[in-house]
């Protein structure tokens, strides 16, 4: 087994981005995922990368734009109000088929909010953030080894489908420390034949763009796109399951929620209550399939957010409303505790799935 | 015998500009220095939003089409992906520039980004049909100040050059305008030296060329041209805003 070191989930992900290649961050200052920026800023002069602080959000992801239509692998970070800033980017990323991988470690919302851990920005990554349709990958680590690991993988399903991938964090996982083993696998990025990097007289001129102003053209530009996401959706979507095999009571949660949610499933287990977890590792693609059956076997779901309610859209759907799902939240920067997600399980329990 | 042929750098792709327009002087002018210095190659230009945002169309080298101001944002990705590769110039008129992507011009200024900016300044919002522009004249009558500008209420046309002048940071400034054959001459030098600055390792060079808009201007394109000399340069003098590597020869 390789060393471990201890490191910030936000440090991991800055590491990982390094083992993945990447050799360009552009950043804004905005706490609870400055690390980040600062890791890059100490680690990027010493291996010939380039680490830039942007006058804004917004500067900083065109800055990822314009790497990316360079054909490199390059990265933002931010956390709630910053990642709102970056939304434009993001609609003109996926318009012009652009891979690059953006954080956001959630702090609590709306406005200026909090610097708290939250969840609150779920619709904003799952839904795409800017105008127009499209998709992110976005990926929920639950662990700091897993902000290692999505990390690397958010910049390979980015380069494979041409899209931009979302490491949706929050502060929790951004400022806790835990050992990470740092030997990961990198498929390296493939051939860019795309790429704005001067046509050496070679070929015809690459163009990067969104504009089609022919609505017959762009119709098909949206639908080839959803092919590509239907792709994704089959081949991608990543989930855990814990204790499901019996499981009456469904709780569903992911990052910092699906920790203290897993110990509470391990409590009502104990209680005798048979309690089982569905870990959505990418929110978007949702695991659909997995719900889908659960929905035929348990009596209850339970969302458990940092939020006020927003994957519990995506359970009900993906469940097709056939059991009841409920809500066990906190907000605005508040973590429930296992006590809160064990009531809930209890009282679901007690209902058998009747409400 | 060829006497006059379309400089490599363009397209054979017929211009959508409107007649009168003076983009593509400037078009043809951006495209023979890219000739003359050699660099199409290497050259990614980067289009904005606006009358010339289908520029990407135009130009042969590989070209990008940024968000509305965000040129020199995307123009610094672009440039610092391979600094020593990559010919990075930005195509930009007054609203994307002086307006909504004023923070970006400023900071690509300010941190010297070895880049090449062509800023075009028509004082009004073309591709929208008119509008009032930051650079729109004191009194100009545009369809969002249809009683003339007034300054009590929406303040002062920004004079970009002479802004950026005080900044530490950028190596070449300079107005020209395209209005007749002597001007066209000399944008054409002050573009070749933008891109020569480049090409040296001098950093961030712009150079405001002075513009018209006959269609939303509601001029003949002669009119504009008059228009142009007898309003604009008066509060658009032309000339060299900043010289780093000049002055410094002088100061020795």
């Amino acid at each position: 087994m390789a060393d471990k070191v201890l490191m910030k989930g936000n440090e991991a992900i800055a590491e990982a981005a390094i083992i993945a290649g990447c050799r360009h961050y552009f950043g804004y200052p905005i706490t609870p995922q400055t690390e980040i920026a600062a890791y890059m800023a100490k680690k990027m002069p010493k291996i010939g990368g380039v680490f830039l602080q942007a006058e804004s959000e917004i500067a900083a992801i065109n800055m990822v734009y314009g790497v990316a239509s360079a054909g490199k692998r390059v990265m933002t970070s931010s956390s709630s109000p910053g990642v709102s800033l970056k939304g434009e980017g993001l609609s003109y990323l996926a318009g012009a088929d652009l891979p690059s991988l953006i954080v956001n470690v959630q702090r609590g919302g709306p406005g200026l909010g909090g610097i708290q851990p939250s969840q609150s920005d779920y619709f904003q990554a799952t839904r795409g953030g800017g105008h127009g349709d499209y998709h992110m990958i976005v990926l929920a680590p639950a662990s700091v080894q897993e902000m290692a690991e999505l990390t690397i993988k958010g910049f390979e399903l980015a380069d494979t489908y041409r899209m931009t991938s979302m490491i949706l964090a929050d502060g929790t996982m951004g400022q806790m420390m835990e050992p990470v083993a740092l030997d990961l696998k990198v498929n390296p990025a493939p051939e860019k034949p795309w790429a704005t990097t001067g046509t050496k007289l070679q070929r015809e001129h690459n163009i990067i763009n969104s504009l089609s102003l022919i609505p017959e053209e762009l119709e098909k530009f949206n639908f080839d796109r959803y092919e590509r996401y239907k792709i994704v959706e089959e081949k991608e979507t990543m989930y855990e399951e814990y204790m499901m095999e019996d499981a009456d009571i469904c709780v569903t949660a992911f990052g910092i929620a699906a920790r203290v949610s897993k110990n509470a499933v391990d409590e009502a287990r104990k209680r005798g209550i048979k309690a089982g977890m569905i870990r959505p590792i990418t929110l978007w693609p949702f695991p659909v399939a997995p719900f889908a059956k659960a929905a035929d076997k348990v009596k209850e779901f339970i969302s458990v957010e940092l939020s006020m309610g927003q994957m519990i859209e995506d359970v009900k759907l993906a469940t097709s409303c056939k059991r009841p799902v409920t809500l066990c939240n906190r907000a605005g920067g508040m973590i429930p505790d296992p006590e809160q997600v064990l009531r809930a399980i209890e009282a679901a329990a007690k209902n058998g799935g009747v409400r | 015998m060829v006497v006059f042929e379309k400089p490599h750098a363009l397209t054979d792709v017929p211009m959508h500009y409107c007649p009168g327009c003076l983009h593509g002087i400037v078009h043809r002018l951006v495209a023979e220095v890219i000739d003359e210095l050699g660099i199409e190659g290497k050259t990614i230009g980067i289009a904005p939003v606006g009358c010339s945002v289908m520029a990407y169309n135009y130009f042969n080298c590989d070209m990008i089409e940024a968000a509305h101001g965000r040129a020199p944002a995307v123009a610094t990705g672009v440039k610092r992906a391979d600094p020593e590769n990559h010919i990075v110039f930005t195509y930009q008129g007054d609203g994307d520039l002086a307006s909504i992507g004023m923070a970006e011009t400023v900071h690509a200024a300010a941190r010297n980004e070895n880049i090449t900016v062509i800023f075009i300044n028509n004082a009004i919002y073309g591709m929208t049909g008119g509008q009032m522009a930051p650079t729109s004249l004191p009194g100009q009558v545009t369809q969002t100040s249809p009683y003339g500008r007034d300054p009590k209420l929406c303040g002062y046309p920004v004079r970009v050059c002479e802004m950026l002048s005080e900044l530490e940071g950028p190596e070449y400034l300079e107005r020209v305008t395209v209005a007749d054959v002597k001007n066209v001459r000399n944008a054409k030098k002050a573009i070749k030296k933008a891109f020569q600055n480049q090409i040296d390792g001098k950093g961030f060079s712009l150079i405001e060329v002075v513009s018209t808009c006959p269609t939303n201007w509601g001029m003949t394109p002669q009119k504009a041209i008059d228009w142009l000399k007898e309003n604009m340069l008066a509060y658009y003098p032309l000339g060299v805003y900043k010289d780093r590597s000049a002055a410094k020869e002088e100061a020795k």
